[in-house]
């Protein structure tokens, strides 16, 4: 088998093109067990974790600006109104990411999700990217990325006579986002909610060209904050029986401005619950709306019976998860008021 | 044909080069070309941690790298941790307290226990848990390891603020494994969460 280290974003795309039989690999936590028991074969490959754009958590105070190191923000003269982007590369791992103070206080779910993969050994190599593109129906960042409102950068290269961007065009429903810059010698980028990634089990929208390079979150406005929880049948070291990721944002008067929920392991792919999301808005976090909220989630579910747990057990476990997670994330969005935000103590304005 | 791929790294203070298959595991080629065999294969697929090893200062699971990954790299593997015919202070602790039988898991909860020390000198208990979570011992229990690695902990002295002292030369637990360049920080990653 051969083996690529690519160091340019343009070189991977087009080693992605030209070596059909090769797999992409960043930690290959997922990758490598299979190779190992002949699951998977390949010819070859595609090392990313060499190319900058693909590593490590940046912030940047707008859209256009140029990328800063996230603890740049935490300057006293950063304005509390100003609503940044994280930009995390597919490659970094989630040690990496979980070490981000900064992030962390922002997406404390996420962080959460992130860091209840695997041991310390896999932390130090597991990334977001692959745990979206294994595209397990039980991944633990994807139901935290989706209601946080995560888009994933893809990167693919366009053949010469333009046909891998036609079919871009026909299959892809964000052909707006398409971006073909000429000067890249047919390098192209485009941008998609993570929420349309995962197709099926172990399937992926993505162009078999294509790459991901980064995630892209806005960070939370004020009063707002989410939670992720898991249940496994040990404390550490398994896979979701259910996984549930809630995001809430409060209004002055502590109601409901806006809830997202979101749960893993339940349904072949991540499934909203939006019934128990409209359950929340413009109520009280109380326990009649929680208790409402569970219904609804359990509702949406449609699991599969296997050793983790049956269909029964798994829609009852979504509920509960569900409804705590949002309690938990009415609690933070609480404490995230902006009085406190502001507090220098806080190493920020958030 | 494919040829195979050149690789020069350093193992335990010693530069090494060694020619790998681009598709092999970095713990294959620990084992097989570079005849270092303490560290151990338990299951080929991460779970068991016995093959734990430190790259460039983070602790990995060596069956699930690829050996070409490694190029440039500094690695620590349980035979750098005693220096000569001194064990390293887990290792001694180990012995007191009785924390093997087997042996077969011993190397990765060492380099996993030395990768805890070195990011933090005085854990708690339920710290040291979650740093060997990812190691399986179907031996003793995990207690006496457990006990151990703490008993280790409070008998070492504090870290000193330099860290960047030769690991052979040392046999302090707490001070950095990394005899490399500059760049390998001193701090083990993946313990953000602690």
């Amino acid at each position: 088998m051969r083996y690529f280290a690519p160091a340019t974003l343009a070189e991977t795309v087009k080693l992605v093109l030209s070596e059909p039989d090769a797999i992409v690999v960043a930690g290959a936590t997922d990758v490598a067990p299979r190779l190992w028991v002949g699951h998977i074969s390949a010819q070859a490959l595609i090392d990313i974790k060499n190319v900058d754009q693909l590593c490590g958590v940046t912030y940047s105070p707008s859209h256009t600006a140029d990328t800063a190191s996230s603890a740049d923000i935490a300057s006293p003269s950063h304005p509390a109104s100003m609503m940044g982007v994280f930009t995390v590369g597919a490659a970094t791992s989630t040690a990496c990411i979980c070490e981000d103070a900064l992030f962390a206080r922002m997406f404390p779910g996420l962080t959460e999700a992130s860091g209840l993969i695997g041991s310390v050994q896999i932390q130090n190599r597991a990334t977001w990217g692959g745990n979206l593109a294994n595209a397990s129906p039980a991944a633990d960042t994807p139901p935290s990325l989706i209601v946080n409102d995560a888009e994933v950068l893809i990167a693919g290269f366009a053949r010469t006579d333009n046909t891998q961007i036609n079919n871009v065009q026909t299959d892809n429903t964000h052909i707006d986002s398409l971006q073909i810059d000429s000067s890249n010698n047919g390098v192209y980028m485009r941008t998609m909610p993570v929420a349309d990634v995962v197709t099926s089990p172990g399937q992926t929208s993505l162009n078999t060209s294509e790459i991901i390079v980064s995630f892209k979150l806005s960070a939370p406005p004020p009063r707002t904050s989410d939670s992720y929880l898991r249940l496994i049948p040990r404390t550490e070291m398994d896979i979701a029986v259910v996984g549930a990721a809630a995001r809430v944002t409060l209004n002055p008067d502590d109601t409901v401005r806006e809830a997202k929920i979101a749960l893993g392991a339940v349904a072949p792919v991540v499934v909203r619950a939006f019934e128990a999301e409209m359950c929340l808005a413009g109520n009280k976090v109380t326990d009649e709306t929680l208790a409402q909220v569970g219904l609804a989630a359990s509702a949406v579910c449609e699991p599969i019976n296997d050793k983790r747990g049956t269909v029964q057990y798994r829609r009852q476990v979504a509920g509960v998860l569900a409804r705590r997670a949002v309690k938990i994330a009415a609690t933070r969005a609480q404490e995230r008021d902006v009085a406190q935000l502001r507090s220098p103590s806080e190493g920020g304005l958030w | 044909m494919v040829s195979r791929m050149h690789v020069t790294c350093v193992v335990n203070g010693d530069t090494v080069e060694f020619l790998c298959d681009g598709g092999q595991s970095l713990l294959d080629a620990l084992r097989a070309d570079v005849g270092l065999l303490g560290t151990k294969n338990g299951c080929s697929t991460g779970d068991c941690g016995a093959c734990s090893v430190i790259v460039d200062g983070k602790l990995v699971c060596a069956c699930l790298m690829f050996a070409p990954e490694v190029d440039g790299s500094n690695i620590v593997t349980i035979e750098g941790l005693a220096d000569q015919d001194t064990l390293h202070p887990l290792q001694q602790s180990f012995l007191e307290e009785a924390a093997l039988q087997c042996g077969v898991c011993t190397p990765g909860f060492l380099m996993a226990a030395k990768a805890l020390l070195d990011a933090k000198s005085r854990p708690t208990e339920t710290e040291v848990r979650f740093a060997l979570a990812g190691n399986l011992c179907r031996c003793t229990g995990y207690d006496k390891i457990v006990r151990a690695v703490l008993a280790c902990a409070e008998t070492s002295p504090e870290p000193s603020s330099s860290a960047a002292s030769h690991m052979m030369s040392s046999s302090n637990p707490m001070t950095s494994s990394s005899n490399a360049a500059s760049s390998v920080t001193s701090e083990v990653s993946g313990y953000g969460r602690t």
